[in-house]
């Protein structure tokens, strides 16, 4: 640098320029020689460099809020997504940025590939562009985790497992990833570690070695070279800002229309989740390993994909002939097109696979719920205790595991699974203790449909034969009929008919009216009121305190008796908890926590003070 | 093209300005998202509470003499709610049969917790010397503390202390809740 004469004062640019020596820096930056001018399809590597620069600049900013332990990290997450300022847009961003980055990898792969510009002497760079192919799909894989629910635990359980099935070492390095042999606490923070801080530290070193070689080589020009030589600026940055900016919109439409990036239910190690996939991108991987059933897995899993990354590796050497650049493009081609066929095929049997569907709608719904239940506050125990203690969500898995052997629920298992026709044995109880669930059982013509008592060792019992000899045949009758029907639900005290049992207290009155004279026989069988001795009771019938205790015991003397069909004792023979009983019941009775309106958080906090 | 290419000299100015212009624009996004949710504590409302209830009247000295009692409510802590936790303590003084004086046991100056000394029948604070007197007021002059600890307001129902407890902006000379 030249030396100003004294008497001269020197701008802010050249005093900084004399300490620092930016300008021949920027120089060599912008004025990078680009043979033939600037090209679009040159601008695969810069659009990389900058969607890596967002990745930071979001991850930053994620991880002022992120808590990595397995009672807050889907708690934050959710904080992030539906409570902070703007919080779904920068996850959205950091989410689909990393799935552009995906693609943009696989183009400046391709790009490079077809130019031959991993040939002599940039193999060394190739290697460093195959590296951080690499560390940026590790990124995905640890950053998949992070948000700790459903899909991202259970993905990473069979990544991890993956690595355990690898020969010599795999068991042992498994469990230091994991930090231990169940996943918890410590395998949430190495995982954030390794995705906030080692791999990015490394393709941060990578990418400055990247550029040093493919500044030190120059760009491999594609011939023949369409017009003069020309500076990188402003030419090619335009066309490279551009290409950013087309990127970044699309990224856009997905955030937006996506309103940030998925986050299922928070991950529960006891519950199944049959949905569980991994990203897109890692489809492939998955349908290819259904091909490989038994102890061939390891081929599928680790054999085949490393010697996929060997011939990667070696294309250089194998380019040094012409045949071998075709071989690499067919390579090349060949693995991308069968990557595509798999992830379709992936894709297209979920689709036709009616349990996945299930599956997967019980995932979306358990998410929702999720996130109604910890906009009330998330216990210190973490979001998994507000699901293992919901009615809602435990109620429909409490009696598909118990209950479905013999009951429906709508006509399927309470999940939502189709069940066999022939297995029915007892009542479907959905809307149970509802009036229109009572108007079909009080009746001759339905009682001993499957719905009700078709499959019962009852259809022989008394109250079959007195619907049969009670049949109403007159108006006067009929309305009489109903006012039992009324009288008996409201004995089920359903919140969901509150309304209408004020409404009708004339005709309930009646109908108890009717249930208590004894000439009508209720009572013969029934105690109700003070009247009648025999089971089941109507007092209360259908109510929660008359549920919870027939399903602790229907056999008691209180209900069936010795007339009990079949119905095991689920809290005397200690098969359910009493809370698991109060929450199937709950559920039966459609009585959970709703949210009133959505409420504003002062709103939230006057409620909890109240 | 090669009819209408402009002089080389404005199609470099048009590219330079539109490469400002675009690099700008996606320049912006990451660092703007980022910034709503960092600022996003600046929106929050103050944490203003109802009455709780902290002691019985009984518990405390005829004589005046503090006792320091935890204040347990709901503690709101981002995601988690919790109910029935301390979310700070405070210094019950009896000033009457029926009345009480509740003085919020953080120092005004800088936020330590303040002792009661039982021997100088005076409150001190270990971290900056701020020493003040039973009813709160500055007890030195030389204290750092640039108000008396702050009393809360609080009401005796059936035996009880109940207690609105705030609290207060530290470093200024004013009570400004927070």
């Amino acid at each position: 640098m030249a030396e100003h004469p004294s008497s001269e004062r020197p701008s802010i640019g050249s005093w900084i320029d004399s300490r620092t020596g930016y300008k021949a820096l920027l120089h060599e930056t912008l004025f990078e020689n680009v043979p033939g001018g600037a090209r679009w399809r040159y601008v695969w590597g810069s659009t990389l460099s900058f969607f890596f620069v967002v990745q930071v600049i979001t991850g930053v900013f994620l991880w002022m809020s992120y808590s990595p332990s397995s009672q807050t990290a889907w708690e934050s997450v959710y904080y992030i997504q539906h409570q902070l300022l703007g919080g779904w847009f920068l996850r959205g961003l950091h989410h689909f940025v990393a799935q552009a980055m995906t693609v943009l990898l696989i183009l400046h792969l391709m790009q490079i590939i077809i130019d031959g510009a991993y040939k002599a002497p940039r193999e060394v760079n190739y290697w460093f562009g195959v590296l951080l192919l690499v560390l940026v799909l590790a990124l995905s894989l640890t950053g998949y985790l992070l948000p700790w629910d459903q899909n991202g635990y259970w993905s990473t359980a069979v990544t991890t497992n993956i690595v355990g099935m690898s020969p010599g070492i795999g068991q042992s390095l498994q469990t230091v990833v994991v930090g231990g042999v169940t996943y918890g606490h410590l395998t949430l923070t190495r995982f954030f570690a390794l995705h906030a801080g080692v791999i990015p530290g490394l393709v941060i070193l990578l990418i400055v070695g990247h550029v040093y070689l493919f500044r030190k080589h120059g760009l491999t020009p594609k011939k023949p070279l369409k017009g003069p030589d020309q500076g990188f600026w402003p030419e090619q940055v335009l066309r490279d800002a551009v290409a950013c900016l087309a990127v970044l919109a699309v990224v856009l439409f997905f955030v937006v229309r996506e309103h940030g990036a998925p986050l299922g239910a928070p991950a529960d190690p006891a519950e199944q989740f049959s949905a569980a996939r991994p990203e897109w991108y890692f489809l492939f991987l998955y349908q290819f390993l259904k091909y490989f059933p038994g102890n061939t897995e390891i081929v599928g899993a680790i054999i085949l994909p490393t010697l996929g990354l060997l011939v990667l590796t070696a294309m250089p050497f194998l380019g040094r002939w012409k045949l071998g650049h075709r071989f690499n493009l067919g390579f090349i081609g060949a693995m991308l097109a069968g990557a595509a066929l798999l992830t379709w095929q992936a894709l297209d049997d979920d689709r036709k696979d009616p349990d996945f569907q299930v599956a997967k709608a019980v995932s979306n719904r358990d998410a929702a719920r999720a996130v109604e239940l910890a906009n009330n506050g998330v216990p210190i125990t973490g979001a998994l205790t507000l699901m293992r203690e919901d009615p809602f969500t435990q109620g429909p898995r409490i009696f598909s595991r118990n209950c479905a052997s013999c009951h429906r629920y709508d006509g399927h298992d309470g999940m939502g699974n189709a069940l066999p026709k022939d297995s029915i044995s007892a009542s479907d109880l959905k809307g149970y203790g509802s009036r229109e669930w009572l108007q079909g059982f009080l009746h001759a013509d339905t009682i001993l449909t499957p719905r009700y008592w078709g499959g019962t060792a009852h259809t022989e019992g008394d109250m079959v034969g007195w619907l049969g000899d009670h049949i109403p045949d007159t108006d006067e009758a009929k309305a009489t009929r109903r006012n039992v029907v009324l009288a008996l639900s409201a004995q089920a005290a359903l919140s969901s008919q509150a309304t209408m049992d004020r409404r009708d207290s004339v005709q309930i009155a009646l109908g108890i009216q009717f249930m208590r004279d004894t000439k009508n026989g209720c009572t013969e069988c029934h105690k109700f009121q003070e009247l009648g001795t025999d089971g089941p009771e109507l007092n209360g019938w259908a109510s929660r305190e008359w549920m919870v205790a027939f399903v602790n015991d229907p056999t008691h003397p209180r209900f069936y008796g010795r007339d009990n069909d079949r119905m095991p004792s689920y809290g005397t023979e200690k098969s359910l908890s009493q809370r698991e009983i109060e929450m199937v019941v709950d559920w039966i009775r459609n009585e959970w926590y709703t949210p009133k309106v959505a409420v504003s958080r002062s709103d939230d906090r006057n409620v909890a003070r109240r | 093209m090669s009819d209408t290419t402009p002089a080389p000299d404005r199609r470099n100015f048009v590219s330079k300005a539109a490469a400002i212009v675009v690099g700008g624009l996606i320049s912006v996004v990451a660092p703007v998202a980022g910034l709503f949710t960092l600022f996003d504590p600046l929106r929050r409302k103050s944490d203003t509470r109802g009455l709780v209830r902290v002691a019985s009247i009984a518990s405390l000295a005829d004589g005046g003499e503090p006792r320091k009692f935890p204040v347990l409510d709901t503690l709101v802590d981002a995601w988690n709610k919790t109910e029935n936790v301390p979310v700070g303590s405070v210094y019950l003084q009896k000033t009457g049969d029926n009345s009480v004086r509740v003085l919020n046991s953080v120092c005004p100056h800088l936020g330590c917790s303040v002792g009661y000394n039982a021997a100088s029948h005076g409150y001190f604070c270990p971290c900056h010397r701020s020493s003040f007197t039973l009813d709160g007021a500055i007890a030195d002059p030389k204290s750092p503390s640039p108000r008396g600890m702050d009393e809360l307001e609080a009401v005796v129902r059936d035996g009880q202390v109940w207690v609105r407890f705030q609290n207060f902006r530290k470093g200024s000379p004013d009570k400004i809740p927070v």
